[in-house]
């Protein structure tokens, strides 16, 4: 079963459920939890385990080839994203523009765009006994995280194939990162907090999930800071609460150093027991 | 004019709460841009009057008239994002795949594949309860071009800033390092990123300032929830010696955000004396830096 951690607004506590429901299912059960969050990935800082594996992400984008060019133009007439333009006697890529469609490459009459591959990122495998973990990092200056994304997935699906518990930490907001973080989604737990921001997020985010016709449910985090609104919502909206987290320093602080929650709260523990069973529930008794 | 730019890396850390107060602090001599268009959240504290509004168009999405289609394949062949499904004996669009690129469209032999223009979101001018404008936006659920919304966005903020001869425009960014990141950072005269002392927080401060220093622009710091974990603060504050950031200041962990944005206040309305001591001290900061 794969089940991705959202919120729409970022902060409200999709690390810490990912990496503490995934390690502490991992005590019991092979669990594999992959960070989707790659323009700030954060759960490899709670996650100490081996690296296993590393490899350098790419995203194809065209090579213009001076001397096989005629200057037709069919390229950049192609390019929707305005990411190659003919200045003068030359033909300009800009790669951060590019989607890698290969229209101009392909349509090109002589060849002279051919797709070469440019380093976006890495991705990094480790594990610690039941506990595999995924992460993808992209570089700085990078603009789109959506190819990257795919790719994790790619690399999830095919060195885990059948049937694997997959926790998911996905990036926050509406767009399309988020769109394929939860492409492949058996089930959509949404983090909010207690609060008009949470609530508003909340409800776009729900939105979100309707739309891409997902099975989800909402933990409301920090139970006890704001007021009651986002449980009459989810109330009204027959949203399923899976969890309720009370506000606690402690639970910050622990956070803050890196720690895991779990392992110190036994209230924690119990949040994570009911999303559990809920979870087995939905799959008849097994969260593979 | 100028302008300056909010943002953190990291989800949550007080961004939105912070900008409605450095607003509220500047009054008339500020304009204010929402450019967080995937989750704006800014209109909560700020009270916007939605006076004008105007549709975002933005990228295309292909459509196919199947009267046309004799069902050849090439569309579905040429599409790198898989957004064209053989479904039932009939090829399909799938929107939320589709990135608009137009190649289908290009090769198909019956032109039966056309593109639409995207409405993509909306954008507002409102009038603000500081007395004062504010340009923000909504973008539809799984739209992509959040980066053009963001550049829109901006330029009309600055428009108005010109017009109304406001000396700032205060600019509310997107969490991460994507395309709305880049867009708010481009023109921007000073960068203020909000951190917290966890290891997140400051791991995602080290790469945000990254993208800020491919930019080279000047930037502050403002430490939230500073007492949480003193150590890491303290690890913050070497970072911003170190990177020559101006230490803008810090705020202790404390609920009284929360509370007055429960009832649609930013904290400065507040009675929170110490903390509104400390955020004044940041704006002033920052106006004196840019000045």
């Amino acid at each position: 079963m794969k089940i991705v951690i959202a919120s729409g607004k970022g902060g409200t506590g999709k690390t810490t459920l990912s990496v503490n429901l995934s390690s502490y299912m991992a005590e019991k059960e092979e669990v594999i939890l992959t960070d989707l969050d790659v323009e700030e990935p954060n759960s490899g800082l709670f996650i100490k385990a081996d690296l296993l594996h590393q490899e350098k992400k790419y995203k194809m984008i065209p090579e213009w080839k001076e001397d096989q060019c005629t200057l037709c133009g069919i390229c950049q007439e192609v390019c929707n994203f305005h990411a190659v333009i003919q200045l003068g006697k030359e033909i300009m890529v800009f790669p951060e523009l590019c989607h890698a469609c290969y229209a101009c490459s392909e349509l090109c009459p002589v060849d002279a765009l051919p797709m070469i591959p440019r380093k976006m990122g890495m991705l990094s495998h480790f594990q610690k006994g039941n506990l595999h973990f995924v992460e993808s990092r992209i570089d700085i200056g990078e603009e789109q995280a959506v190819p990257l994304i795919k790719q994790s997935h790619e690399y999830v699906n095919d060195t885990f194939p059948g049937e694997k518990t997959s926790i998911y930490d996905a990036p926050p907001g509406t767009s399309c990162p988020v769109i394929e973080a939860t492409r492949y989604a058996d089930f959509v737990i949404l983090v909010t907090e207690p609060t008009p921001f949470g609530l508003h997020d909340l409800k776009l985010a729900v939105e979100t999930v309707r739309q891409l016709k997902k099975n989800f449910g909402v933990v409301i985090n920090r139970q006890g800071i704001g007021d009651d609104k986002v449980l009459k919502y989810c109330e009204n909206e027959n949203i399923k609460v899976l969890a309720e987290i009370r506000n606690n320093r402690k639970i910050a602080e622990l956070y803050s150093a890196g720690k895991m929650i779990y392992t110190e709260l036994p209230e924690f523990r119990k949040e994570l027991d009911r999303i559990i069973d809920f979870l087995k529930g939905l799959n008849g008794g097994d969260i593979r | 004019m100028k302008e300056i730019v909010v943002i953190s890396g990291k989800g949550g850390t007080g961004k939105t709460s912070l900008t409605a107060s450095f607003a509220f602090l500047g009054g008339k001599d500020v304009i204010v841009a929402d450019c967080d268009v995937d989750a704006a959240d800014m209109h909560l504290l700020l009270q916007p009057d939605f006076a004008n509004s105007e549709d975002f168009y933005s990228g295309e999405l292909a459509q196919i008239t199947q009267e046309k289609c004799n069902v050849c394949g090439k569309c579905a062949e040429v599409c790198r994002f898989d957004a064209i499904p053989l479904i039932r004996g009939r090829y399909v669009i799938n929107p939320l795949s589709c990135e608009g690129c137009g190649y289908c469209a290009r090769v198909c032999p019956t032109k039966a594949i056309t593109n639409k223009k995207l409405n993509v979101g909306k954008w507002y001018v409102s009038n603000i309860k500081t007395g004062t404008l504010m340009v923000h936006a909504k973008l539809s659920i799984g739209a992509d071009n959040s980066g053009k919304l963001v550049a829109r966005v901006k330029s009309e903020a600055k428009d108005i800033a010109e017009e109304e001869k406001a000396e700032y425009v205060i600019v509310d960014g997107s969490p991460g390092l994507g395309c709305p990141v880049v867009s708010s950072l481009s023109g921007a005269s000073f960068v203020v990123l909000v951190t917290e002392p966890s290891l997140s927080g400051l791991h995602d401060l080290k790469r945000v300032y990254e993208l800020v220093q491919k930019f080279g622009l000047k930037a502050g710091c403002i430490i939230n929830k500073a007492d949480i974990n003193l150590n890491l603060t303290e690890e913050i504050e070497d970072f911003l010696r170190r990177e020559n950031i101006l230490h803008l200041g810090k705020l202790p962990y404390d609920e009284q955000f929360t509370h007055a944005m429960t009832i649609g206040q930013t904290v400065i309305e507040s009675d929170a004396e110490e903390i509104k001591k400390i955020i004044t001290d940041s704006w002033n900061k920052i106006k004196h830096t840019i000045n």
